[in-house]
């Protein structure tokens, strides 16, 4: 682990200086899913064109008349980022085609938090890949409605306490494991899926990157650490980061042409999931028998990728 | 000016798009647009002309992904009707608050429940407050005209709002009309490639769709109800320029032998030309019955319509829809209050008829307006409907 | 576009002085609100012991870390919230977080 740990420690300083995303943003302390976005822009660079769902992102952004976007963005509604940017790609096409704008090769992205995503916004999502935009989509999953006051959505892991899923007497929380869209969207047949957290920010920005060369539809799932709704102190972010992937909770992983990889070196034997979790105020009501209960589902899902990593042929 | 056709009004619309250079088209098809959805597949298709096509999954995502290839600079086009325009009934206000120019085909149908899918306007006024601006048309050769008409609206810097021109579903759709088309050459000089007044590009970021807090959404909301009230004088400019070239002229409000009528009745779309023949054949018996077509329902011709009525004593609405519990029908209900401080306004008769694709004959408005006679109050009134 | 930049009021006052459909025109122009004023903590560097790793600058989620002309860090304080994650992630242990005083 020490060799790799000196490579991403020398890195940071390869990367573009440039921000897309200003600071004066409203964003809460300590935010990981902003800290994604700014990861995100700077891997992009400036020839894109950004279609933002409602949500954290863009509430913390874009208070008229100011705006946190360094490049060209628009906003529309909640469910609508994959129809918004596709209808953004298929003018940028025709309108470069026809010479009506520079010839210059612009991206269309698509930004939406884990609700745009995985659950009102799926159909727009499915759409987009579906008709094989050149676009990127990316997921920055809090794992609830974050914005709206900690409501759970179907990204919302197992067992954790929101405030429609709240730790009852009855009912312990979230009562069903996270939906694996990054799984969705490999079944969409797109060129480039990947899992991605700022806690690697090297590896992140290297999907980003690729997922920006495909020509085509690519998906990136951005895991994006919520102090506030988590109920985590605000200066552990990038280690509760870095514990999701180590515990195996959050593989990061990428599928290119379905042939799947794993993009960070696998440990032997992955870190028991208590350590990542009792860092959280949402998981503070689990005892020793629902802990064993996460790590069965976590084991589970693990094995699944594993098989998928060590049989799955590229196209 | 091209030659003489006979042609299906919905694939006439897609022809009449096509002659304006569109960039981008999303359309879902629904009953009873789908002749116009697949019929602008086949011009785009067959490379007739140099645009995008996106096959949207949902009426949701078409007019989204207009709202995003508008903002980003293109000439965008969709069409679609009832439960359609229903599902994109939360986006359209965002456009025209965006104040983006998308021009709307809406092939009108009543709503579910229960299902139906023939013609009235009980999917149009629910998107009445949204902010677009919103046309009705009476035949094919109006549906022709009005779709390169409404390009030139939209886009105009001074007007910058989405239109929605309603073409009433299989009445008019699915009729085949003697029409007349403009040429390619004619149609580029009246409509030149859109010039956007702001556009998605990283040549000149900006930023579109910023949230609005409570300190300054209400000044938003009177920029928005101004832009779309002063629309009507761009409007009422570029049909007259329409006139002068094609010699076909339109009127915000028109008038069909109303001068003298101490009867007028009121219709919207293809109704009018039924209620036309009545008229006719009650003038032949000596009534003073006239009759006067809304072509544009928003923003309202207010003036227009009350030079258009003044000195009638008996006003008859035909509401092709229902504010139920309410007041009565849309179009009703608005006029009674547009004209409530007017002195010597006339008596309003509003009728709910012609739902879901009932038919509403010439024996039906004669009657209607026998009805209108004798009837004392002004409340609302069924006509029809089987007691 | 330039025109409508003058044109348009840092802080529209009137109706008519709202951007049509409520455009921004200057990009990034959310930086002249600071951020700054949320902070309890504020992070110091000891460049005695940072090895000019950037650690600091790349996991900063406002963004506000930036290297000096002698490759030392430092965090503009307008924008900074305080959050801390600089000095948690800092492996050599260069930066602190000490408590803002009135």
């Amino acid at each position: 682990m020490s060799t790799v740990q000196n490579f991403e420690i020398y890195v940071p300083k390869l990367l573009d200086k440039r921000e897309f995303f200003s600071a004066g943003h409203r964003a809460c302390q300590g935010c990981g899913e902003v800290l994604a976005l700014r990861l995100i822009m700077k891997a992009l660079g400036d020839d894109v064109v950004i279609s933002n769902a409602t949500g954290c992102m863009e509430i913390i952004s874009s208070a008229y008349p100011q705006t946190a976007w360094e490049v060209p963005y628009i906003h529309v509604a909640f469910e609508n980022a994959g129809a918004v940017g596709s209808g953004v790609e298929a003018a940028l096409k025709a309108l470069r085609r026809k010479g009506r704008i520079a010839d210059r090769y612009v991206k269309s992205v698509a930004i939406a938090g884990d609700g745009g995503t995985v659950d009102i916004g799926l159909q727009a999502l499915s759409g987009a890949m579906e008709r094989g935009h050149d676009m990127v989509f990316f997921c920055l999953d809090n794992e609830a409605y974050m914005n709206t006051g900690i409501q759970r959505s179907s990204a919302t892991p197992f067992m954790a306490a929101t405030t429609t899923s709240p730790a009852g007497k009855a009912i312990k929380g979230q009562r069903t494991g996270k939906k694996n869209v990054p799984e969705i969207m490999v079944a969409h047949n797109v060129p480039y899926v990947a899992t991605a957290c700022p806690s690697y920010p090297i590896d992140l920005v290297n999907k980003v990157k690729k997922a920006k060369e495909v020509k085509g539809p690519a998906y990136v799932h951005v895991f994006s650490m919520c102090p506030t709704g988590w109920r985590s102190a605000s200066e552990q972010t990038i280690k509760l980061g870095r514990l999701v992937v180590e515990t195996g909770i959050f593989p990061l992983y990428e599928v290119e042409n379905g042939k799947y990889r794993m993009t960070m070196e696998i440990p032997k034997k992955l870190r028991p999931v208590e350590d990542y979790l009792k860092l959280q105020g949402r998981f503070r009501h689990l005892n020793a028998d629902d802990i064993e209960k996460v790590q069965a589902l976590v084991n589970k899902e693990w094995r699944k990728l594993m098989n998928k990593v060590a049989c799955m042929k590229p196209w | 000016m091209g030659k003489r056709v006979g042609m299906e009004v919905a694939i006439a619309a897609s022809e009449a798009v096509a002659l304006c250079n569109i960039d981008v088209a999303a359309v879902y098809p629904i009953t009873p647009q789908s002749h116009m959805a697949e019929h602008l597949a086949d011009i785009i298709h067959d490379g007739r002309i140099d645009a995008e096509f996106i096959t949207v999954e949902s009426e949701h995502s078409s007019i989204s992904a207009c709202a995003g290839a508008s903002a980003t600079g293109a000439r965008v086009y969709t069409a679609t009707s009832s439960q359609g325009l229903m599902y994109m009934h939360e986006i359209l206000p965002i456009v025209s608050a965006m104040r983006l120019p998308v021009v709307m085909g809406n092939a009108n149908r009543a709503v579910s429940g229960p299902l139906n899918i023939w013609n009235d306007h009980t999917d149009i006024m629910p998107q009445r407050d949204s902010g677009w601006i919103c046309m009705f048309a009476e035949n094919g050769q109006e549906v022709v005209d009005m779709t390169i008409q409404s390009f030139k609206i939209a886009e105009h810097p001074d007007v910058m709002l989405p239109i929605v021109l309603n073409i009433d579903g299989f009445q008019l759709t699915h009729m085949i009309e003697p029409l007349e088309f403009p040429t390619q050459k004619e149609v580029n000089k009246f409509l030149p490639p859109r010039k956007p007044f702001a556009s998605l590009h990283p040549d000149n970021p900006i930023s579109m769709g910023c949230f609005n807090t409570p300190d300054i959404y209400a000044e938003t909301m009177k920029a928005k109800d101004t832009a779309l009230h002063n629309s009507k004088k761009t409007i009422v400019k570029i049909w007259k320029e329409w006139g002068k070239q094609f010699g076909r002229t339109y009127k915000p409000v028109e008038t069909y032998r109303a001068k003298g009528a101490d009867t007028l009745i009121l219709t919207m779309g293809s109704m009018g030309e039924t209620a036309s023949i009545a008229v006719d054949e009650l003038r032949k018996k000596g009534a003073a019955v006239g009759l006067v077509r809304l072509r544009l329902w928003r923003p309202f011709p207010l003036d227009e319509l009350r030079a258009a009525i003044k000195g009638c004593k008996t006003l008859i609405v035909m509401d092709r829809a229902i504010s139920f519990g309410g007041a009565g029908g849309p179009v009703g209900t608005e006029i009674k209050s547009l004209l409530y401080h007017d002195k010597g306004r006339p008596r309003i008769v509003d009728f709910i008829m012609g739902l879901g694709g009932r038919d509403v004959t010439v024996n039906d408005f004669i009657a209607m307006v026998e009805r209108a006679k004798k009837k004392k109050d002004e409340t609302y009134e069924y006509y029809g409907v089987r007691e | 576009m330039k025109q409508k930049k003058a044109a348009s009021k840092a802080w529209p006052e009137k109706w008519h002085e709202i951007n049509p459909g409520c455009m921004v025109f200057i990009p990034g122009n959310a930086s002249t609100y600071h951020t700054g004023s949320w902070r309890a903590q504020r992070p110091e560097w000891d460049n005695k012991k940072c090895i000019k790793c950037g650690l600091c600058y790349i996991f900063c989620p406002e963004g506000c870390i930036s290297e000096d002309a002698e490759g030392f860090f430092k965090a503009n304080l307008d924008y900074c919230k305080g959050c801390g994650i600089c000095a948690h992630e800092c492996w050599p242990g260069a930066i602190k977080m000490f408590e803002e005083v009135e």
